[in-house]
């Protein structure tokens, strides 16, 4: 585990963490350059002008104009970064979800204090569910009756995923907000009850990792904990045989 | 206006059921300072927990009743209400009364030469108000299942099924609000009305143009959010369903509410208020450290203006940024740009007010008197809260920094050794007007060193934990493995907080010690040119003796051939 975290920002698996990394990296950087100048500014001015050196104010100072160029900079400088940097990772992440062939589906519900998985399973459709057939059996409240569910897996606090595939998740809740956080994916999102909210990641390393719940989601909300794997496509197709319904095999 | 003859008044009418606004600021100043220290006794008790989490807290465990506490082992029950309640007390029971309650109501109607403010009764119904409203929230500590739980922001449907605490809540916020709301009509109409001659809009001292303002947040920010506490309260007694989706499963059982409703809606209700909120935190504290660079670089504010204008413009733009805090509820892509370019364009504004006080500095003959010295640790202390608020309004950064002790790192920049620093120097700037006694200036400054190493002992840390990926408002923050790496900052982190603790000593002995024992001094001690200054100290009810004339801008220091460094506002024309 150490290896995955440590005091900087924890491991990125995901393909596209690297533009975030690289948004909270530019911006801390040019942070430290405006406030590292301005501090030592600050002191030469408090030095400087100490009543003891200095003991008659000066009534009329000049107006200064580099201040107004700082502003100006730091400006444009916001402006590129929204542009450049901020706007197309939020387009990729909220508007560019991969297609339903390509990606793996899965849904996520969340409750007080636990995550619950859904794969569609081979036919790729989500069985039906119902809040009224929800109980400690079946969280999900799913309806075996329908046929769609007959190959659907679901499971609790365990999430494997393939490594290079895109995976698509769609998040719900079925009791309070949570907010379903993968540290080294760089994705949090929101869970919110009555909304089915798509977030979608893929992973380029393998690796064993956490879910995290990232909003206040009762008196378990800290540990609020489930798995989160990523296999090689081999190691997840054994993991999902093994997981698909008896009647299946 | 408010009768004059105050020699006759019984002792419950002149000092606690009061109508003048030097008392009544007086009573929130301290009843505000008491709830600062309140709600920061919670927080040393928390911190217990992250440090040592499941560890019998030593010497005090005991003394808890089970409910909180197990043989000294702080239940999660209780951890949640000390969190909550500990944003609550600090924000809306803490610091604005202090900075607005107090500082305004004390200083502002002095500064504009007013006898008092413009609805005496008015202002006495809002502290009582905010009185009220404090007690239920302290009370509600002691209803079953205790006090509040779900966060100072309450979130639904969290905060729609938890126990009776979160009830009590809302009603003290109702109080709270209206109490509020009292307070920014009287300041407003005060302001506009009751200026002395002269004292024209361009005139005002920086404080009063921030109380201003500050007073239009309040007014225009609060309406909502008691619409909105007034719909939780009747999701929670009445079984509405405001904010109650349908089909709610809690605890394995269907909810039988009605649903249909939205919980983000609370969301954007409550940040509507919150995020002005912020900046009435702030602008109070901006007014006093701006006063007190003036007097003690003994010069006039650079950039008075521009000061002014950016105020104002932060006051405006505050309404448009609400929703940055709401970039991980599923927020698309054009409302995602929209809140992001309006929260780096509020940036703007206070860059220009830091920036302005800085070069205010310029040319001066700067006196490091205690006042100053927590006026100045204001302004770094301000540009970190400040500067690190820029990647949280990226909303791509948010993706990872949003919920994470990088933002409570932010936002305590901001509050704790940003604003309070400057209600500290404002404390020790006023303190003789309001009581004709200086405070003593070595007990300020040991108050001041160890503050400044302690604040930054606590908060800079942080950021490191939240860049790590550590969440906020966990019990126990090793159950997760990407929380151990950065864990022993948690050690450091309490350890600071204790020490600050104990550093409010020498500041509690030199307050109510220097009411008695404080050395004497005449009306203006500080040279400042501002109106209170020419009032007598303590000020007697209807301030000033005569009414005064306003002949000049606030900050005429220093000014050439004059035979003083400064000449007061009131000073007659041609005044040398
Ligand atoms: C100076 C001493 C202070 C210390 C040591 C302190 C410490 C903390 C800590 C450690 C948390 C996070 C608790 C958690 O993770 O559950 C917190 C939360 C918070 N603090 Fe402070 N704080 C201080 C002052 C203030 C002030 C002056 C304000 C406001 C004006 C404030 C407002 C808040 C708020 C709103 C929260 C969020 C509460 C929530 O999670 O609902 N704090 N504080
Ligand atoms: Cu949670
Ligand atoms: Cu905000």
């Amino acid at each position: 585990m150490e290896k995955y975290y440590g005091w900087g920002l924890p491991i990125d698996i995901s393909t596209h963490g690297y533009g975030i990394d690289r948004i909270i990296h530019i911006m801390h950087a040019a942070m430290a350059l405006l406030f590292i100048g301005w501090f030592v500014f600050l002191i030469y001015v408090l030095f400087r002008f100490r009543a003891r050196k200095h003991p008659v104010a000066i009534h009329d100072v000049k107006h200064f104009k580099f201040p107004t160029i700082v502003e100006v900079g730091v400006a444009v400088f916001e402006a590129i970064l929204l542009a450049a940097f901020s706007f197309p990772i939020w387009v990729h992440l909220h508007d560019q979800l991969p297609s339903k062939e390509k990606a793996l589906e899965v849904r996520v519900v969340a409750e007080q204090f636990a995550w619950n998985i859904h794969y569609p399973g081979r036919d790729g459709v989500f069985g039906r569910t119902d809040a009224k057939m929800m109980d400690a059996a079946n969280p999900l409240g799913l309806d075996k009756a329908d046929p769609a569910a007959a190959d659907d897996v679901t499971t609790i606090n365990q999430m494997h995923v393939p490594v290079d595939k895109p995976i698509l998740a769609h998040l719900s809740a079925k009791d309070v907000i949570h907010s379903f956080y993968l540290p080294v994916m760089r994705i949090k999102q929101d869970a919110v009850p009555g909304q089915s909210i798509p977030v979608w990641f893929q992973a380029k390393a393998t690796g064993d990792f956490e879910i995290a719940c990232a909003q206040l989601c009762g008196l378990g909300h800290y540990r609020m904990k489930g798995y989160f794997v990523v296999d090689t496509p081999d190691k997840f197709d054994a993991w999902f045989l093994e997981n698909e319904p008896k009647l299946l095999k | 206006m408010s009768e004059h003859a105050s020699h006759d008044l019984p002792f419950w009418r002149k000092y606690i059921f009061s109508t003048d606004h030097k008392v009544i600021g007086i009573q929130y100043l301290i009843t505000g300072l008491l709830f600062l220290l309140f709600g920061f006794i919670l927080m040393l008790i928390l911190r217990w927990q992250l440090a040592y989490p499941g560890q019998p807290l030593p010497f005090i465990g005991h003394l808890f009743p089970e409910s909180q506490m197990i043989g000294g082992i702080m239940l999660p029950e209780f951890y949640y209400q000390l969190g909550a309640m500990h944003g609550t007390i600090m924000v809306f029971l803490g610091v604005v009364p202090v900075a607005v309650g107090g500082f305004g109501n004390f200083v502002m109607p002095l500064q504009i030469g007013a006898p008092d403010m413009a609805f005496p009764k008015l202002n006495m119904m809002s502290y009582w108000l905010y009185f009220i409203g404090a007690v239920i929230m302290i009370a509600s500590f002691f209803v079953p299942g205790g006090a509040a739980q779900s966060g100072w922001t309450s979130y639904p449907p969290l905060s729609n099924i938890a126990s009776v605490g979160q009830t009590f809540w809302l009603v003290g916020m109702a109080f709270m609000i209206n109490s509020s709301l009292l307070g920014s009509i009287n300041f407003i109409t005060t302001i506009i009305q009751l200026r002395a001659p002269g004292l024209t809009f361009n005139r005002l001292p920086f404080f009063v143009w921030a109380q201003f303002v500050t007073s239009f947040l309040l007014l225009l920010a609060f309406p909502p959010l008691m619409a909105a506490s007034v719909m939780q309260l009747m999701d929670r007694v009445a079984h509405t369903s405001f904010f109650m989706p349908t089909g709610l499963v809690v605890n394995g059982a269907l909810s039988s509410v009605s649903g249909g409703g939205s919980p983000l809606l609370w969301q954007h209700l409550f940040w509507f208020l919150a995020h002005p909120e912020v900046y009435v935190l702030i602008l109070p504290a901006m007014g006093i450290v701006g006063e007190i660079i003036a007097c003690n670089t003994r010069k006039p504010l650079y950039g008075y203006k521009a000061l002014v204008y950016s105020v104002i413009y932060i006051g405006v733009l505050s309404f448009v940024v609400w929703a940055h805090h709401m970039f991980l509820t599923g927020m698309g892509t054009t409302m995602s740009a929209f809140f992001q370019v309006t929260t780096m364009i509020i940036s703007i504004p206070s860059v220009v007010i830091l920036t302005t006080f800085v070069l205010s500095l310029w040319g001066g003959s700067i006196r490091f008197s205690v006042p100053m010295l927590f006026a100045l640790a204001f302004l770094p202390m301000f540009g970190v809260g400040g500067l690190t608020g820029l990647p949280l309004g990226l909303a791509t950064a948010d993706i990872h920094l949003h919920d994470t002790y990088y933002v409570i790192g932010h936002f305590h920049y901001v509050v704790a050794p940003g604003t309070l620093f400057a209600l500290f120097a404002g404390v020790y700037y006023w303190f003789p007007k309001a009581t004709g006694r200086m405070m003593s200036d070595k007990l300020g400054r040991i108050h001041f060193f160890l503050s400044f190493i302690f604040m930054n002992g606590i908060f800079l840390p942080m950021f490191i934990m939240g860049l790590a990926g550590v969440s906020r408002r966990l019990y126990d923050p090793t159950q997760f493995a990407h929380n151990l790496s950065t864990q022993p900052l948690n050690v450091v982190m309490s350890i600071s907080a204790w020490l600050l603790g104990l550093s409010q000593i020498p500041f509690i002995i030199n307050f109510f010690g220097s009411i008695f024992r404080g050395k004497k001094v005449d009306n203006n001690p500080w040279k400042a040119t501002t109106l209170e200054w020419t009032a007598p100290s303590p000020p007697p009810h209807g301030n000033f003796a005569t009414e005064p004339h306003v002949h000049r801008g606030p900050y005429e220091y220093s000014v050439p051939g004059a035979k003083q460094d400064f000449i007061p506002q009131s000073a007659p024309e041609g005044a040398r």
